[in-house]
């Protein structure tokens, strides 16, 4: 029953992560190109119940913010205009799900009001909204290429497991060639192949498809070990002795009983994946601007001056850990789920 | 013996396909070294048609690997184009400094994981077992990324530590205890990252195999002759979980080497990984090739020994 809980609370948390990032343009107050020159780097806005006289206000309000004309770059809250939030407020128009457009945010505050939960970047960006619009490249890089990387090692691992001899050696041997590269090396050097200069979204499709054709050695050599004690099951015996075809074995008997290790496998990869995709656009390898992803947001924190006199530019890092961690709790509860399955 | 020719054997075989297969496919990938200079109106086609012909990029495919093979023999491993040498003599002195970071980094991990992962089964289920198990999962979901960027913000802040690099300007001048302690000095930050991205696992690891190893009968055997509790931990249970901990410093090379990409690039290591993006950027091929041969030499090497390990501290497989 615990186990069952623990999962459960994973899950909820990733489901509703997810509907945050699917539903960027609805959550985020603004589109992730949208600048406001006047306010490059401006801190976290704080929202507020109690105004200067300190009476209390049922709905949150801000202050409207303006350049420190004795420091430079520094801002102050201009205490003298509130902005109320409001909910369900028209703005920039976004897409849902491909062709339906709309133009309905959660929430936002009225011009010349800003509200930015996670600051502003140098070109005076959301950051808030950078982060969701980010999210949907790097977190579909993740989930995609890690079924990519399970499905091509489902297929290997199932025809090698289920075949046996010198169909298993040679598949296996050519796994052997992925694993002894380090993952990060072999992804770097698949990288140096593309050209360096081309669209976002063909760097998007190739970053995933590289990434995931790369990782399929792992959970194949696993997949493998399930299917070649499946295959020695009594049931699995008598279907064969009843006449049945090797397709029809491998989909109907085998293939479900590799489910468990599948999709243990499958959530521990796409953290590695969001991880990997991460690092390869900080380092100016993957996806480039306009398009935001994690990756991007992080490359900032390179330049010196930005890493140590804002500190809201590591938000999107921070944010990243409770993701992981229900990724990887979940993994966890799986695992557990599994081994007391087979026992 | 036999076994460790056959290992070497294998290793090798397995050196010359990864060597094959990123040779075909970075050959074979679009766009080149010379882009850059056709873009040049100044530069004719003929010249760079001529400059290619010099270097031998004009034959084909199999001519140039067996050139590359050949140039391997000498040590040379091809010939860098953006910096005008053999890769060769560029890529030893990366890989040592790389080798350097991740030993360093390797050796304080395991010095501090091995004490604290014992001390932990020992104690299991005390409060110092469930906070670092709280301590290790955190640090287990904390990006490698923002732990690196994090150790470059407490350098840039305290300046306590130098935030690169790996020489000091006036480093020429000292004598070998000041430019090893300047050395020091700039390898402290980089191996303690590493060694925190690998910390988590290991401890987890040499918990579990502890506990393992604590719980079996021929322990509480020994515990019930009345051998005493130290001599029990380190003399019956700890070569008992080594097994399964050799196998994992043998497996955690290719993280650690991945990790170490990274942080060569953050707090700016000049290491491997580091040479690696900038060849990548300047599409120098045959750098690129040594990098990707280089480190799955090291990640070879580091499960060879680790079997080797294996065999020397395990009766049972010298036994097989």
């Amino acid at each position: 029953m615990k186990r069952w809980h623990k999962l459960g609370a994973g899950v909820v948390f990733l489901a509703a992560f997810h509907c945050l990032i699917l539903f960027a343009g609805f959550f985020a107050p603004y589109s992730y190109t949208s600048r406001d020159r006047r306010l490059p780097f401006a801190p976290p806005t704080r929202l507020h119940f109690f105004d200067e006289s300190g009476k209390f206000h049922a709905r949150p309000f801000v202050y409207d913010i303006k350049d420190d004309p004795a420091h430079f770059g520094a801002y102050l809250t201009d205490t003298g205009r509130r902005f109320p939030i409001r909910v369900f407020v028209f703005g920039a128009p976004y897409r849902v799900a491909g062709p339906f457009s709309a133009r309905v945010h959660l929430f936002g505050v009225d011009d010349p009001g800003r509200i930015f939960l996670m600051g502003t970047d140098a070109f005076g960006r959301d950051q808030f909204s950078r982060f969701l619009y980010g999210g949907q490249i790097s977190l579909l890089a993740g989930l995609i290429a890690a079924f990519l990387a399970i499905s091509l090692g489902m297929l290997v691992g199932g025809i090698a497991g289920f075949y046996g001899g010198w169909i298993d050696n040679a598949l296996m041997r050519s796994g052997e060639l992925f694993l002894a590269l380090p993952w990060l090396y072999l992804l770097f050097a698949v990288r140096a192949a593309l050209p360096l200069q081309i669209d976002s979204t063909q760097v998007f499709l190739l970053l995933v498809a590289v990434m995931g054709l790369i990782g399929w050695a792992r959970p194949a050599r696993l997949i493998r070990g399930v299917v070649l004690s499946a295959k020695e099951r009594n049931f699995v015996v008598a279907a064969r002795g009843f006449g049945a075809s090797d397709s029809y074995l491998l989909l109907r008997h085998i293939i479900p009983q590799t489910g468990g290790v599948v999709l243990t496998q499958l959530v521990l990869l796409i953290p590695q994946y969001i991880l990997a995709e991460v690092t390869l656009t900080f380092l100016g390898l993957g996806v480039g601007e306009p398009m935001p992803s994690w990756g991007t947001l992080l490359a900032s924190l390179q330049q010196y001056f930005i890493l140590s006199s804002y500190w809201w530019m590591f938000l999107p890092a921070l944010i990243l850990m409770p993701l992981f961690l229900a990724y990887y709790s979940a993994a966890d509860a799986l695992q557990e789920r599994l081994k007391s399955v087979s026992l | 013996m036999k076994l460790l020719s056959r290992r070497l054997l294998h290793a090798v075989l397995l050196l010359l396909a990864i060597s094959f297969l990123s040779f075909a496919l970075l050959q074979l990938a679009p766009g080149d070294y010379f882009d850059e200079m056709r873009l040049n109106p100044q530069i004719s086609a003929q010249t760079i048609e001529g400059i290619r012909a010099q270097y031998g990029l004009d034959r084909s495919l199999p001519v140039r690997y067996a050139f590359w093979l050949f140039s391997v023999l000498q040590g040379k491993l091809g010939f860098s184009l953006s910096s005008g040498m053999p890769v060769g003599p560029l890529l030893w002195v990366r890989a040592r400094n790389t080798l350097l970071l991740t030993s360093t980094a390797t050796f304080l991990a395991w010095a501090l994981a091995l004490p604290i992962g014992i001390w932990n089964a020992t104690k299991k289920g005390k409060w110092t077992d469930r906070v670092t198990s709280l301590a290790t999962s955190t640090l287990l979901t904390i990006p490698e990324l923002l732990i690196f960027l994090c150790l470059l913000l407490v350098a840039a802040r305290t300046g306590w530590f130098p935030s690169g690099g790996m020489i000091s300007p006036g480093a020429d001048g000292l004598n070998a205890l000041g430019k090893a302690k300047d050395l020091a000095c700039h390898l402290l930050l980089p191996a303690a990252g590493l060694a925190m991205v690998m910390m988590p696992a290991l401890i987890r690891h040499i918990r579990a195999a502890m506990i393992e190893a604590l719980e079996s009968p021929f322990v509480r055997a020994a515990r019930g002759h009345g051998i005493p509790r130290v001599r029990i931990l380190f003399r019956y249970a700890l070569p008992v979980a080594a097994n399964p901990l050799i196998s994992l410093a043998g497996l955690s090379v290719a993280t650690l080497l991945s990790a170490s990409l990274l942080v060569e690039m953050i707090l700016s290591w000049p290491g491997l990984g580091a040479l690696m993006v900038e060849a990548i950027l300047a599409r120098d091929v045959y750098v690129v090739i040594g990098v990707v041969m280089l480190s799955s030499m090291f990640l070879i090497a580091g499960n060879l020994f680790a079997d080797l390990l294996l065999f020397a501290s395990d009766p049972r497989i010298r036994v097989e």
